[in-house]
Order: C-alpha cells, then structure tokens, then sequence
C-alpha cells in the first residue's frame, strides 16, 4: 500500500496570550484507502493537527508529506495548488458559498483547477451529485437545502477534482443521528469504493469506531 | 496564473447579490464623473467664451509708433559728463510722425513669415459725428474690411448689415451702436462726420457694429482704409496701426521684440497687454478641477466603505474559497475586479449623466448685450474630458478597492472556520 499523507515530527506552538506548546512531536502516516479518525478531548490539538495536516496552516515545526512529496515550507500559491487539487475538505458547519446554486458551489474547485472544460466539469459535478443521491438539488441555491443536504454538497465538492484525500472537521458534529450515519455510509463507501483516503477529526465514539483505525489524542501527543 | 473566468463569475454573483450596495457604490462613482464632466465643460465653456471675447478682437501683436521721449538724450553723447549722472528735467517727446515709416514693405514682410497667420493696416482717426449742431466725439477706424473679418471675427460683433458691404462701399461706414442710438440713426442712412480740421464728410451707414463694451460702441466706427486716408487728406502708404495675428499666441512676445529692435516701432504682445486675463483663465480651471477632485474622492470614500462590508460579510466566503484551493492573490483580484467592475459601470454611466446634463445647459437661453453671438450658454464638448472622467473613475475605484482587497488576501482562513 502506498502512502498518502505522512507527517514527521509535527511541533507547533501557539504565542498568545503565552508561549504554550499544542502539538509535540506527532508521527503518523495514512495509507492509500485507509478511512482514519482522530479523537480526543476538547483543546488537545486535534483541529489544530488537522489544519497543519490541510496546508493552511503554516507556522508549525516538521515535515509534511504528501503523496511522498514534501510540501512543508512551499509557497501560498504553490500550497492553494495543492489544497485544490489534492485534498477534499468537509467542516462541521456546511460552508457553502451562499449566493452560488449548488451545481456552482460543487463546479468551483475545478473551475478553479482548471484542467478540464466547462462542460466536462458540469458532467463530474451531476456525477457527484447522483453518488450521493442529491442530483435533484442542482440547480437550487445553497442558501435553501436543509443541514443534511448541505453536508452532502459539501462531500460532493470536496470530491469534485478525486482528491488524494479527504479531510473532515467533525463533519457530523452538528448532524441529527439519522444525517450522521447518511453521511458516515457515503465516507465508508467512498473508501471502499472508490479507494480515497479519509481523515477525519471527530468527538462521536460510534462514528469513530467504525472507521479503520483511531489516532487518539492526549494533550498535544498521539496516545495511540 | 489566475483564472479569470472564474475570479469575474464570483465578482460578479456578489454584486449582482448585492445589489442595492453595488447600485449604490456605483451611483457614487455617477454622480461624481457625471458633476465632473458637467462642471468641467460648463466652466471651459465659459472660460472659452470670455477668451474669444476677449483674443477675437486682440492682436497677438499691436504695431505702432508710440509718441514719446527718446530714450537715448543728446547729453549722453557729451563724453565728458560720462562719469556722472546727468539729471534732466521737462523732457519733452520726440517730434515724430504718427504714421508707420515704410508700412506696406513692413506688411509685406510680416505677411510672408510663416509664423504669422495674417497682418492688417488700420489707422486710427480721431473725428466727430455730427448731429444738428451736436458734436459727439469718437474714433474712426480705417481697417481693410474683408481681411479683419477673416482674421479678427470682425463678422461676430456686426449685429446689422456686413463687412462685405463696408467693403463693396467707398463712402460706408460701420456704426457703433451705441453712436447709433444716441443720433437716431439706422442701416441706409447718411450721417455727417467732421476731421479734427474741420473738413466735413457724408458717409452711409452700412451697418452697426457691436463689441459688446457699450463705452467702445459709443464711440467707435469703422471705414475702408482708402476712404480715412481721403478723409483725412494722407496718401495711401498713411497707416498708424498693423495688427498681427499669429499661429501660436506664445511665439507673441519674442516676436514683438524683435520688430520693435529691428523697426524701431511700438510692438506690444498679447500677454503684456492683458496679463490679468491669463490669470483669471487659470484660476477659474483651478476651481473646476479642485471641485471635480473632491467629488470623485468622495465617491471613493463611498466604495472603499462599501467594499469593506461587503469583505465583511463575505468572511466565510472568503474562508471557503481559500479552503478549496483559492491562493489570496485570487481572492484580492475578486475583490479588485469588483471595484473595478463598480468603478467602470459607474463611470460609463457618470459620463453619460455628464453628457445629458452639459447637453441640457447648452440648450438654456442666455441672451446678454455684451455677447451678440452667443444664444445659449456655451459648453465644451471636448472628447479629452470623457476621457480623463473615465480614466479618473478608474484610478479611484481601484484604489478605494486596493485597502479593502489588500485586507481579503490576508485573512486566515482557519481563524474564521474555527472561530464558529
């Protein structure tokens, strides 16, 4: 199995309103469809890991690598590349863009990326839209589908360009039961399926235990 | 590389969203070029207008033979008062003639300089007009009809009658108005005139001339050249005055300075004879472009508020669109390219605004004595003005847009994902 993303000696402190270290010393690697989940309690760095993890945040000491590629210290525009074209982002509040129709909202990343036609990109997008069983929404504005709905276009988009990986801040945090197991079955399928690989940062132990592998944390420190 | 389409589709889905704001910030930028381009071809109208009135008439070069004291006194040439300084008192001018030595080779000479558009002989005669057993006092101008009209818009300030009849006419003359009324006299007319000799004269009146100084039309008549020269018993080589207009007003004054070296004459230009009129030309183009500024800069307070909500609102947008790959130079050209967008629709529409409005003024009657031409108010349509508007439009939006776009490359994206 080949590696995806693998982090080496991730150190990163935080100055205000003192110096107070978050994250020490993290190694681990994610293979190529391995659906892994980060746990732990509140303010023990795990967001913070993840958004090291999603280039955008920069100001950290180690080594990030991505599909064996170094992308620690690169330039923003050269890391707004990656983000674009490697990594898929899902967040617990459904950030979508208001104003757009949910066939834009999807369409953007590669619009942006640029590497296919318009009309390609629209064929994708439905594509996208029927795996996760929301094609009728196309043409609605973001603004008026319900929450569950949201998170789904949200996975849609963040699938649009077959990203490397998938990573989720609690993408079922702010979920009903019956929309975060919907939402957790696409996940698995996607990771069965299609072979993509999953991080995703969550405080619900049901939804962590069926993914492949926990990474618990403790106090800035990886438990296990 | 930055993708245009997709920067211009996202500008413009939030201005359309918003577009109370958008009409707004644009209506800004309207108002301001709109008042600009109005006041501006107002005021240069206007300005134009008393220009002509004033330069129509003027030479650029009056040439004359001023009577005064020699400069050079015969005590100068006595070498033993050379070290001292010789004080004279009841200098008396130098007896000389008043007509212009050599004229006509001069007039030749002037005509064939390329720099010159065109040289005219006058001469200057004073006379009376007779009414009854009233004297009234006035000038008599000999001019050469046809050529002052070409040169000095002598057909503006005729208001009855025309040069061409003064012309075709040995005995014509061209009233003033103001002498007209006084004598009760019309176009077809005969009235008397008498030289300062004594010698009476009958001349018809061809027609009325107005300059638009009722103090000038009290007094002042035209005639052919030939028919003064009779008038006055001189040969036709008599001329006092020779008019000069040049090509290129600047070239007035070193031009006046080398006839009067080279013909020892009086050669007066145009900037010394009127150095005030300059000044108030460039001070009433100051205040049109100090007002105009201080319009467009307020517009550009308007959108560089505007645009700052606006990035407020749109945080998360910003935020996502940094999470899925957006670099901050692409969310700064989003926000540029909408104060540009605002900037040229608000522009676009400021000129036509400027356009209708300096449109409608043209059409306001304005009837004034002292402008016989002139109907309505005048305006400056010169195309340089729209382009300047639009131009400034442009540069202002831009940056008003500049702080506003500057401050959406630089949010963090995951300061605002976390901080909700």
């Amino acid at each position: 199995m080949s590696i995806v993303l693998e982090a080496q000696n991730i150190n990163k402190y935080f100055e205000k309103p003192t110096r107070f270290q978050v994250l020490k010393d993290i190694n681990f690697t994610i293979e190529k469809g391995e659906f892994v989940s980060i746990m732990g309690k509140s303010g023990c760095g795990k967001s913070t890991l993840l958004y090291i993890l999603s280039t955008m945040d920069t100001e950290y000491e180690g080594r990030l690598l991505l599909n064996n590629e170094v992308i620690s210290g690169q330039s923003g525009e050269k890391l707004s590349y990656i983000r674009n074209k490697h990594i898929g982002f899902v967040f617990q509040f459904h950030y979508l863009l208001a104003d757009f129709t949910v066939l834009e909202n999807i369409m953007l990343p590669a619009k942006k990326l640029g590497e296919k036609t318009l009309e390609a990109i629209e064929k994708d997008a439905y594509d996208k839209l029927k795996l996760l069983k929301i094609d009728h929404l196309a043409l609605k504005k973001a603004s008026q589908v319900s929450g569950g709905e949201k998170q789904r276009v949200a996975i849609a988009r963040a699938l649009i360009n077959n990203p490397s990986i998938i990573m989720g801040d609690e993408p079922t945090g702010n979920l009903d039961s019956n929309n975060a197991d919907n939402v957790f079955t696409i996940f698995r399928e996607l990771c069965d399926k299609q072979h993509l690989s999953l991080l995703i940062v969550t405080h619900d132990e049901d939804f962590a235990k069926r993914t492949d592998r926990i990474i618990l944390m403790e106090d800035g420190t990886i438990k296990k | 590389m930055i993708n245009w389409p997709v920067i211009l589709t996202i500008a413009k889905t939030h201005l359309v969203t918003k577009i109370k704001q958008t009409s707004v910030a644009a209506l800004g930028v309207t108002f301001g070029i709109g008042a600009y381009i109005t006041l501006v071809s107002f005021m240069t109208g206007l300005n134009t207008m008393l220009d002509n009135l004033m330069m129509n008439q003027t030479p650029h070069i009056h040439i004359y033979n001023e009577i005064e004291p020699t400069k050079e006194q015969p005590i100068a040439l006595y070498d033993q008062l050379a070290n001292s300084t010789p004080i004279i008192h009841s200098i008396k001018p130098k007896l000389s003639q008043k007509k212009i030595h050599n004229a006509l080779p001069l007039l030749n000479y002037l005509n064939e300089d390329v720099h010159v558009k065109g040289a005219v002989p006058q001469i200057k005669a004073q006379i009376f007009y007779i009414a009854g057993s009233i004297e009234i006092a006035g000038n008599l101008t000999g001019i050469h009809a046809l050529e002052e009209a070409k040169l000095f818009h002598l057909k503006d300030y005729i208001i009855e009658g025309s040069a061409e009849a003064l012309n075709n006419n040995e005995n014509g003359i061209l009233l003033g108005v103001g002498v007209a009324k006084k004598m009760s006299v019309h176009v077809g007319d005969r009235i008397q005139i008498s030289t300062i000799k004594g010698d009476v004269f009958p001349l018809r009146i061809v027609g009325l001339y107005q300059s638009g100084i009722s103090d000038l039309d009290a007094i002042q008549s035209f005639s052919n050249l030939k028919t003064v020269q009779r008038i006055l018993g001189e040969a036709a080589n008599y001329i006092t005055d020779i008019n000069v207009k040049l090509n290129d007003v600047e070239l007035a004054f070193p031009m006046a300075k080398k006839i009067e070296h080279q013909f020892e004459l009086k050669a007066i230009d145009f900037n010394t004879a009127n150095a005030q009129f300059e000044t108030g030309t460039t001070v009433r183009n100051l205040i049109t472009y100090a007002v105009s500024i201080t319009l467009l800069i307020v517009a550009g307070f308007g959108i560089y508020n505007i645009l700052n909500m606006l990035i407020y609102e749109k945080m998360n947008d910003i935020a996502i669109l940094k999470a899925i790959g957006f670099s901050g130079k692409d969310v700064q050209m989003i926000f540029m390219s909408q104060a540009m967008i605002i900037g040229f629709v608000g522009g676009v529409l400021g000129l036509l605004l400027g356009f209708g409005l300096s449109h409608f003024i043209s059409t306001i009657p304005f009837e004034t004595e002292a402008l016989p031409t002139v109907k309505t108010y005048p305006i400056n349509f010169n195309p340089w003005f729209y382009g300047i508007g639009i131009v400034f439009a442009l540069v202002s939006t831009f940056f008003a847009g500049y702080l506003p776009a500057q401050k959406a490359k630089k949010i963090d994206p995951v300061k605002i994902i976390r901080g909700q």
